[in-house]
């Protein structure tokens, strides 16, 4: 292993993280707190609880999740769209470091990122709104599952991206909705029937699912399933990278 | 010993259906210059990013210090610096910053002794604070140079590596190619100025439609190639060349002042004397003359225009 190569990849990204903390904490932080302000405190207290949990508390995992998910996939894919880009891609690709390292270090340090950033969300919200976590462990280990997951899949999109406005698509026009339909700001058993059925294609409801799980111990979906459906995209992700390296699709002619 | 690099057959064709490389054969051997001379896109850009891992062979075979460029990438792209063509370079990071990545990428441990001593070899050490985006283009080409050297290769490519320099930078970047040199550096460069290549080389490769049409000693090119001009410039104009004189390789100019005897520069410098004798024998008389050698990039272009013309 090019131990050295990694930390290299690795250091590199971490520090346009904090040259870039507005950009990478800062503004998730202020937009999930305008979610909490307003459908936590304004609304949320005309709300009735669900599943006795009150409503300013029931959308702290979903909205997590959603900055989770949209920070992961920014980050990584930016990290490694800039160099295709701006052409410094060279020296990765003819450096020693194998397809896994630079995975390792692009990915890791997203991934990095996103914990990070889930962490000082988590306070934040603690700011706004009471809660507990029941299962911290578990909460936890989906957070940073997730993280990895969604890392993995903005690296795809950032080698797949072939301009700025591609890098922007993903995110905005299907994970965004997805998330929102996602169960969000609703327990899936408030849906009429016909739409409990069809937003079960919706992956993310899964990690939400499980994500509430962690904190308070409810959920709509089995949480061995949510876990699953994790590991499932997981593993999509790799072998969608594996065939990317192999092919050198959009790196190596 | 075994070359530094060492080319086999190697072909390239992109996905397009552009044969850019066609079977390329060469040997690099250790501690030497080898300059590789081209049109535009003959292929010398491709040749070395395929060495460098940054394009895929279609076929053939690569061997770095003698490791092969796909089975053992890692030994082989540890041996190797790349100085690419095009100024691709981070733009906020300092300069330090980024040539400690380089070295890192490259899968050596941190040497801050080492990275001071090529910054100051290049003029860098002043900057190292500075972003990248804030240096002009002939630094921005110096610190491309400092990342290919961070993690001391053994072989060093230089794609055009003074295309777009000033006059001051490119004499300062020769001086550095041959400390490299002296110290045990294998070189590599592909250049537009033929004068680089005379200066520097010391094997010259020519490739054109990508194909290696040539490879020699650089004296030896010169020497055989080489044509040597002595130009006579006459007292009074000449209508034409007298009856004697005709069976020698000579030329009136136009205005009849000047007598051109074009030789091989291998060739003994008797037939000058012989040409002078007989000129006092004709009454010719002289003002002044001048001999000039053919250089590298006569040559050149007489050599890519003969084979361009063969090959029809």
């Amino acid at each position: 292993m090019n131990f050295h190569g990694i930390r290299a990849i690795y250091k590199f990204e971490m520090a346009r993280m904090w040259r870039t903390l507005m950009q990478s904490i800062a503004s998730p932080v202020i937009s999930t707190s305008l979610y909490f302000v307003v459908f936590g405190s304004a609304i949320g207290s005309r709300m009735g609880a669900i599943d006795g949990i009150s409503y300013g508390a029931f959308i702290i995992p979903g909205l997590l999740m959603l900055s989770l998910l949209m920070q992961s996939i920014s980050n990584a894919s930016f990290g490694i769209y800039m160099p295709k880009f701006s052409g410094t891609i060279y020296e990765v690709l003819s450096a020693p470091v194998s397809y896994l390292e630079v995975v390792i270090g692009y990915v890791g340090a997203a991934a990095t990122k996103s914990v990070i950033l889930g962490f000082v969300i988590l306070i934040t919200a603690r700011l706004f709104v009471p809660y507990s976590v029941l299962h911290p462990v578990w909460m936890v280990s989906f957070l940073v599952l997730t993280s990895i997951t969604f890392s993995l899949f903005g690296f795809i999109i950032g080698i797949w991206a072939d301009g700025f406005e591609k890098l922007q698509i993903v995110p905005l026009m299907i994970v965004t909705p997805l998330t929102f339909l996602g169960g969000t700001f609703y327990s899936i058993d408030m849906l009429p029937p016909i739409w409990q059925t069809i937003t079960l294609f919706n992956p993310v409801v899964y990690l939400i699912s499980g994500f509430r799980w962690a904190f308070y111990g409810i959920s709509d979906i089995h949480v061995g399933i949510s876990v699953a459906m994790i590991l499932l995209f997981l593993t999509g992700c790799m072998a969608a990278i594996w065939w990317i390296f192999k092919t050198g699709y959009r790196l190596r002619s | 010993m075994q070359p530094d690099i060492s080319i086999q057959n190697l072909s390239k064709v992109y996905s397009g259906g552009f044969q850019a490389l066609k079977s390329i054969n060469l040997d690099i051997q250790h501690g030497e210059i080898f300059a590789l001379l081209g049109p535009n896109g003959a292929g010398k850009t491709t040749l070395i990013s395929i060495i460098c891992g940054i394009v895929n062979p279609t076929s053939g075979r690569v061997l770095a210090s003698g490791h092969d460029i796909v089975t053992e990438y890692r030994a082989a792209r540890e041996a190797i610096g790349l100085v690419p063509q095009e100024l691709n370079t981070d733009a906020f990071e300092t300069v330090w910053d980024t040539v400690a990545f380089s070295r890192g990428l490259f899968g050596k441990g941190p040497d801050n002794a080492h990275l001071e001593k090529v910054l100051r070899d290049l003029s860098l050490w002043d900057k190292r604070h500075n972003r990248i985006m804030a240096l002009s283009g002939g630094m921005k080409r110096r610190v491309m140079i400092a990342k290919a050297l961070s993690h001391e290769p053994r072989i060093l490519f230089l794609d055009e590596p003074t295309a777009g320099v000033d006059v001051e930078l490119r004499r300062d970047m020769w001086t550095m190619v041959r400390k490299l040199r002296q110290s045990g550096v294998t070189i590599i460069l592909t250049t537009h100025y033929i004068e680089e290549a005379e200066e520097m080389a010391d094997r010259i490769g020519v490739i054109r439609h990508g194909e290696i049409i040539l490879v020699e000693e650089k004296h030896q090119l010169m020497a055989k190639l080489g044509k040597k001009e002595l130009r006579l410039h006459l007292q009074s104009p000449l209508d034409n060349i007298p009856g004697a004189l005709s069976l020698e390789p000579l030329a009136l100019s136009d205005d009849g002042h000047e007598l051109i005897y074009t030789f091989d520069s291998q060739q003994e410098q008797a037939g000058i004397a012989r040409l002078l004798r007989q000129l006092g024998d004709e009454g010719i008389e002289f003002r002044d003359l001048q001999t000039r050698e053919s250089s590298l990039e006569d040559i050149f272009v007489g050599l890519v225009h003969e084979t361009s013309g063969a090959s029809r």
